[in-house]
């Protein structure tokens, strides 16, 4: 057979091969590698007037000399502002995870115990919103929470309150904007790993003396973890690093990373310290991650002995 | 498994070489297109439109609302535009950061109609007046809705007007029918800082903290911050104390007039002072089209053209010949058009180090936090 192959078949099937297998990591250098490495050489550069950057490495009169700042690291650490932000965004997200996962559980199991015919137009329903501007949609929350809003009006008009609720502006309102943004990355990938469970499972679970929660409890929710942890991660990363719904819907005491950044990026006119906290937020989330995918594998390996 | 395929670097190569072949040679004759970027709300209804007609320049127009965002994208270069309008403290940095391009003054005949005095001010921030000419100026200052104001203080209004939002006396019983604050310790901190009695624009870190700790205790009673919704919340009554630009404030009080909503807005002019801003039209050090844009700034010096932001923005502007094409009633208004003893004392504004920025950033996180 290997000598029926010309060599440009050879060529052709090689470079198609090196096509679909580096399309991904071209795409993965050019939109991330590279920026990062930028973010991350500006973060140990120095400037005097925010505007010049001294240069990293210098090669001058057949003497290299190379200097990496980590001043903006260490000062990261001697303010307790960014450690308090870390936080705060951190909780935040995992509000904003928890709820898209109490929310979105039930209804991508609903989703995939529903009739084969009625799951397309539930999918759409689930991905409506996406029709919209995301921002317009953000927006509109205003429009119900504000003290004049629909909700207080209504809530007025019917005698229930006395005052406006102070809603807008809040945690809670942010968290609610947040849900309601994020629900759908978390009901799609769950939905995708529960309509392919095996409904015999279950029954089998009955037949054995199963009560209907035991059943979800031992045999639905382990075999749909990993729908849990992508729909979990697909939720919690970017509520980590989100402005624009802390900008129109948290108060001003809320405290998000997002908004540091934009501080230190504009109003302090400080790329390198911008850098450093965009930088730490990177490790922040990809160190856990990392530790917990190699856990996973583990398991994984363990199990399928 | 390896991190890249083999072959990688002659898929990199091929790469590169077809994303060089897609750049264009630069042009050599400037094509009739300009690129402003402008504060909102800044502009007469027919300005750049009368522009296009007149050269048949094609403008294209967009909008920021804080000096930082400006500053940011000229830091970081290639900003496609073509004429920019920081305000004077911050045209003084970008200029010495070699971002602006010194202006052609021989393609600019009417400098001629710009008001000596206001020159002399820029000058303090840009010797000769090389790089940049006035758009329009005013000053950072108190907006209240009269009525509300007096009903929510149960009394005259104080001496220092600044006492309004200051003074928790007054603050906290304001805070009911909504306090805002420009959202930015750039415009906050020069005010609390004269209010405290400390130069605004101080170099000793140990002033920023007193005016820190005055402000923390009218905090509870600051509903809002905003540097651009608050026109239209002033407007409709959901605020009634803001600390905003008094052009900005009188367009408040023009739109509660149109709207007939009984809301009385004025802008004070605080017998104490106040802290004076100039927004200059300059132009980026890469413009790609410099040559429209001296033509579109010798157009803006014309007096009825100049006169016709004043009409619409209410603000001040740097040509004293526009004054026959202003409408009586702007002519009229004291809030725009100060007098001179009004105007004495008024401070300008000046540029900070970038220390003294990052302190006046972190306390008013801080402020603003409450933590």
């Amino acid at each position: 057979m290997s000598t029926a192959t010309s060599l440009v078949d050879r060529l052709v099937d090689r470079w198609g091969r090196l096509m679909v297998i580096g399309t991904p990591y071209i795409f993965l250098i050019l939109v991330f590698s590279i920026p990062f490495f930028v973010v991350l050489k500006i973060s140990v550069s120095t400037s005097n007037d925010g505007i010049r950057f001294e240069d990293l490495s210098t090669f001058n009169d057949w003497v290299f000399s190379f200097t990496a700042s980590f001043q903006k690291y260490r000062f990261l650490f001697t303010d307790d502002l960014y450690l308090n932000t870390y936080g705060s965004s951190l909780k935040f997200a995992t509000i904003n995870t928890l709820c898209c996962l109490f929310i979105g559980y039930p209804f991508a199991y609903f989703m995939a115990r529903s009739p084969v015919s009625i799951r397309p137009v539930l999918l759409m329903l689930v991905s409506l919103p996406f029709w919209t501007s995301y921002l317009l949609r953000v927006y509109a929350w205003k429009g119900l929470l504000d003290d004049s809003g629909t909700i207080n009006s209504l809530l007025l008009s019917f005698g229930l309150i006395d005052e406006p609720i102070k809603m807008m502006y809040t945690a809670f309102s942010l968290s609610v904007g947040m849900v309601y943004t994020y629900l759908p990355f978390m009901i799609l990938p769950l939905y995708a790993n529960l309509v392919k469970m095996d409904g015999r499972l279950i029954e089998a679970a009955n037949d054995l003396g199963a009560s209907p929660f035991r059943a979800f409890w031992l045999v639905t929710v382990p075999l749909s973890k990993n729908g849990i942890i992508a729909g979990s991660m697909l939720v919690f990363i970017p509520s980590v690093g989100e402005y624009v719904i802390p900008e129109l819907l948290g108060g001003p005491e809320t405290l998000m990373i997002g908004r540091v950044l934009w501080d230190e990026f504009f109003s302090n006119n400080d790329w390198s310290m911008a850098s450093a906290v965009a930088v730490t937020m990177v490790f922040l989330i990809l160190f856990p991650l990392a530790l917990f995918n190699k856990y996973q594998t583990d398991g994984v390996g363990r199990g399928s002995v | 498994m390896t991190l890249f395929p083999r072959n990688f670097h002659r898929a990199v190569a091929v790469l590169a070489v077809s994303i060089t072949s897609l750049m264009s040679p630069a042009q050599a004759a400037e094509e009739k297109v300009l690129n402003i970027y402008n504060w909102s709300d800044y502009i007469g209804p027919d300005t750049v439109a009368n522009f296009e007609k007149e050269t048949g320049i094609k403008v294209r127009y967009d909008n920021f609302d804080t000096n930082e965002i400006l500053h940011a994208k000229l830091v970081a270069g290639k900003t496609g535009y073509d004429l920019v309008v920081p305000s004077s403290n911050w045209a003084k940095i970008q200029l010495e950061g070699g971002l602006l391009m010194p202006l052609d003054k021989s393609k600019i005949p009417n400098l001629k109609n710009l008001d000596p005095n206001l020159m002399k001010q820029l000058g303090s921030m840009d010797p000769g007046n090389a790089y940049i000419t006035p758009w329009l100026w005013g000053i950072t200052t108190l907006g209240i809705n009269v009525d509300k104001v007096k009903a929510a203080i149960g009394g005259p209004l104080p001496e220092n007007a600044w006492d309004l939002i200051f003074k928790p006396e007054y603050a906290s019983k304001l805070k009911s029918c909504g306090i805002s604050m420009l959202d930015s310790a750039d415009e906050v901190f020069p005010a609390a800082m004269r209010y405290v009695g400390k130069p605004p624009y101080s170099k000793n870190s140990a002033d920023y903290q007193v005016a820190a700790d005055m402000l923390k205790t009218i905090r509870p009673y600051v509903t809002l911050f905003s540097s651009s919704g608050y026109i239209n919340d002033l407007a409709g009554g959901s605020l009634c104390l803001s600390l905003g630009w008094n052009g900005d404030i009188n367009i408040a009080a023009a739109r509660a007039k149109e709207a007939k909503n009984g809301n009385n807005i004025v802008s004070l002019v605080p017998s104490t002072g106040a802290v004076l801003f100039f927004d200059t039209m300059a132009i980026p050090a890469d413009a790609a089209h410099p040559e429209n844009a001296h033509k579109f700034i010798n157009y803006i010096l014309r007096p009825e053209v100049n006169a016709e932001l004043t009409n619409k923005v209410f603000y001040a502007n740097g040509v004293p010949s526009s004054a026959k094409f202003i409408k009586a009633e702007v002519a009229a208004n004291k809030t725009v058009f100060m007098t001179a003893e009004d105007l004495a004392k008024m401070v300008p504004p000046e540029a900070v180090n970038n220390d003294i920025r990052r302190l006046r950033t972190r306390l008013f996180t801080t402020f603003k936090t409450g933590r």
